[in-house]
């Protein structure tokens, strides 16, 4: 296990520096250079000299490597610099207070999204062609097929505007400094009722079609006939044995929806306007904001990379066939 | 493509596919969606560019079927012009992910060694960035056009290919006929084009039917940020952009395009596996992530 782990951890090495390089890369696309943009014509900085200023520190007047040896140095000590912005923060601080805002949301909705699709997938699995699994077959293609912004648009438009019961930006209203201890959490949740209704519907429709096709291959195995066949009652034969070995494949796609976890929904964030990575991610894009991308780029990539990191430890330590493979033909 | 090459085996193929009746409709739908798209400056009821300041925000009547939007132009022509770009980004992008897919894909597969590691260290490096916080970032220093569009979903979107091609070829180099024909001194290039790829296309055939939806959605996700096509070209996801400034008056300008993304995703992934399904049901292991594209 010692073994598996460590070679897990040193394959992990090189993509880090990977991610550094590709997120360095993605800034040098660009046609003009990053001060352009800080000191364009409107900006106030737009002097020859605060141009000069800023070259020397990005190191831009240097080679390609040299800058990005120099970036990486900073980077290594979380450095990331300071945002483009008139307030000028560390782009490290942003990122802060924006991450838990994503992961409370991802984490809400990932939680719902299991609580119904397993038993969705099961109840449709054990009732293969019944009204419940066709009815639950369509929606899962409709749902697949269904733009999520079009339907925030929609809600948005029934429940917003139309019925006027939630909310439908932000994630407190105006006043809510003024509210007590109970209306602020009441207001709080109903904010997040459309954003995470949105994003659940979404993965919903994947993770019942995994967790079905998952349950058809595993009833068919002939533990199953055995656990019938020593006079199990169903439930339990279902409940118990069946779903155990159901869940392995779904507990792997879970690892695999990952960086959408961490990256956060850029679309849903953007139309609820809730200050999540994936908002944030969408401002420093509109405002050229070179730090706060670049920083954007490696924290998600590199925190995304260390929860694969977890997951594929967590797999070996279940499920020691896991551990075996890796060690009878590296992938 | 043993799979489809000879009316035998397309015949066993067509048996299976059309015996699939939601497959089949998707695929006229599908049909119908490219000839509309095709027929788009015929079929236009009106100038999709032109605003008729008469018409500001009207709603569906007999002159402008789907409404007008907030500078009065026609929506439904909008829309139809839409599907040209739509289709055009999802068969060009999925193109390009082909292309690359599988010339890493096989060379990671039939070579091995040094070449595999390094391909499949970059496609897990590729699979650690969220792809939408990717795509952004990348369009943040590009010039916005239909063009740079393609490029950008194509260039993203390979990995999934690379492994179903890599794994494709490490089974097939073993069979007796690529044994074969290496022993009597086929070139490696000759092997993998004439002998292995066409055997492995099955599986990415299906990919890419699938692939096509979800670029589709992610440039009508793109467009709807203002970050992909720019006006005033009409796209599915500007029209909705356009449309939610004036979602509280105008709902057309939101439902329409919405459904014909629906319409086409739908369709697409119905086709794609219904495909996969008359192909190989045994793709169903490889191949069976739908298409939905986090974003």
């Amino acid at each position: 296990m010692a073994l598996f782990a460590l070679r897990r951890f040193l394959l992990a090495i090189p993509l880090l520096v990977g991610i550094t390089f590709v997120s360095f890369l993605v800034i040098h696309l660009a046609p003009g250079e990053p001060t352009e943009v800080q000191t364009g014509d409107l900006s106030v900085h737009s002097t020859a000299q605060a141009r000069q200023a800023l070259r020397e520190l990005y190191g831009l007047d240097k080679p390609f490597h040299v800058q990005y040896w120099k970036w990486l140095t900073r980077v290594a000590q979380l450095d990331f610099g300071r945002s483009f912005q008139p307030d000028g923060r560390p782009v490290l601080a942003k990122i802060g207070e924006r991450l838990p805002i994503t992961l409370l949301l991802n984490v809400v909705e990932m939680f719902l999204i299991l609580a119904c699709a397993v038993p969705i997938g099961v109840l449709s699995a054990t009732r293969q062609y019944s009204l419940f699994d066709k009815v639950t077959t369509v929606f899962v293609f409709v749902g697949f097929a269904t733009p999520d912004f079009w339907l925030a648009l929609l809600l948005m438009i029934l429940f917003g505007v139309q019925l006027g019961w939630l909310p439908i930006s932000g994630l407190r209203s105006l006043n809510w400094e003024y509210l007590a201890f109970w209306p602020q959490q009441w207001d709080f949740l109903s904010h997040l009722v459309l954003p995470v209704a949105v994003a659940t519907f979404g993965g919903l429709a994947g993770f019942s079609r995994y967790m079905r096709q998952s349950m058809l291959e595993v009833v068919r195995q002939d533990y199953i006939q055995t656990a019938r066949a020593k006079g199990l009652p169903e439930q339990v034969v279902i409940g118990k044995h069946a779903l155990r070995n159901a869940l392995l494949p779904v507990v792997t796609i879970l690892g695999l929806s990952l960086p959408g976890l961490i990256g956060g929904s850029v679309i849903v964030e953007s139309i609820f306007a809730i200050p999540g990575m994936g908002q944030l991610m969408v401002q420093a894009v509109f405002s050229r904001d070179y730090p706060l991308i670049m920083g954007n780029l490696v924290i998600v990539a590199g925190l995304t990379l260390a929860a694969n990191l977890l997951a594929d430890l967590a797999y070996g330590v279940v499920d020691p066939r896991i551990r075996m493979a890796a060690r009878r033909r590296r992938r | 493509m043993p799979a489809l090459r000879g009316r035998g085996e397309f015949g066993v193929f067509w048996r299976t596919f059309k015996r699939n009746r939601l497959a089949l409709c998707g695929g006229v739908v599908v049909g119908i969606l490219v000839v509309l798209a095709v027929l788009a400056p015929l079929l236009a009821p009106s100038d999709p560019h032109k605003p008729d300041t008469r018409r500001i925000l009207a709603g569906p009547s007999s002159s402008h079927w789907l409404g007008t939007d907030q500078i009065g132009r026609d929506v439904l022509s909008r829309v139809l012009y839409g599907a040209r770009i739509s289709l055009a980004v999802g068969f060009i992008s999925v193109g390009i992910a082909a292309v690359i897919g599988i010339v890493l894909g096989s060379t990671a597969g039939y070579h091995g060694g040094l070449a595999d590691a390094v391909i499949m260290r970059l496609v897990d490096l590729m699979l650690v960035f969220p792809r939408f916080f990717l795509l952004l970032a990348v369009l943040a220093f590009l010039q916005p056009s239909i063009w740079t569009i393609m490029a950008v979903i194509g260039l993203t979107g390979w990995m999934g290919v690379a492994r179903l091609v890599r794994a494709e070829f490490l089974t097939l180099k073993e069979r007796e006929f690529v044994i074969w024909s290496e022993s009597v001194g086929a070139s490696a290039s000759r092997v993998i084009f004439r002998h292995i790829l066409p055997n492995a296309m099955a599986p990415v055939l299906v990919a890419m039917t699938l692939g096509i939806p979800a670029a589709i959605l992610t440039e009508s996700g793109l467009s709807f940020l203002g970050l992909g096509v720019q006006p005033p070209y009409a796209t599915w996801g500007n029209i909705l952009n356009d449309g939610k400034d004036s979602i509280e008056i105008a709902w057309w300008m939101t439902v329409y395009p919405g459904l014909a993304i629906l319409v086409t995703v739908l369709s697409y992934n119905l086709l794609g596996e219904g495909i996969r399904d008359a192909l190989d049901p045994r793709l169903r292991q490889a191949v069976g992530r739908f298409a939905r594209p986090r974003r």
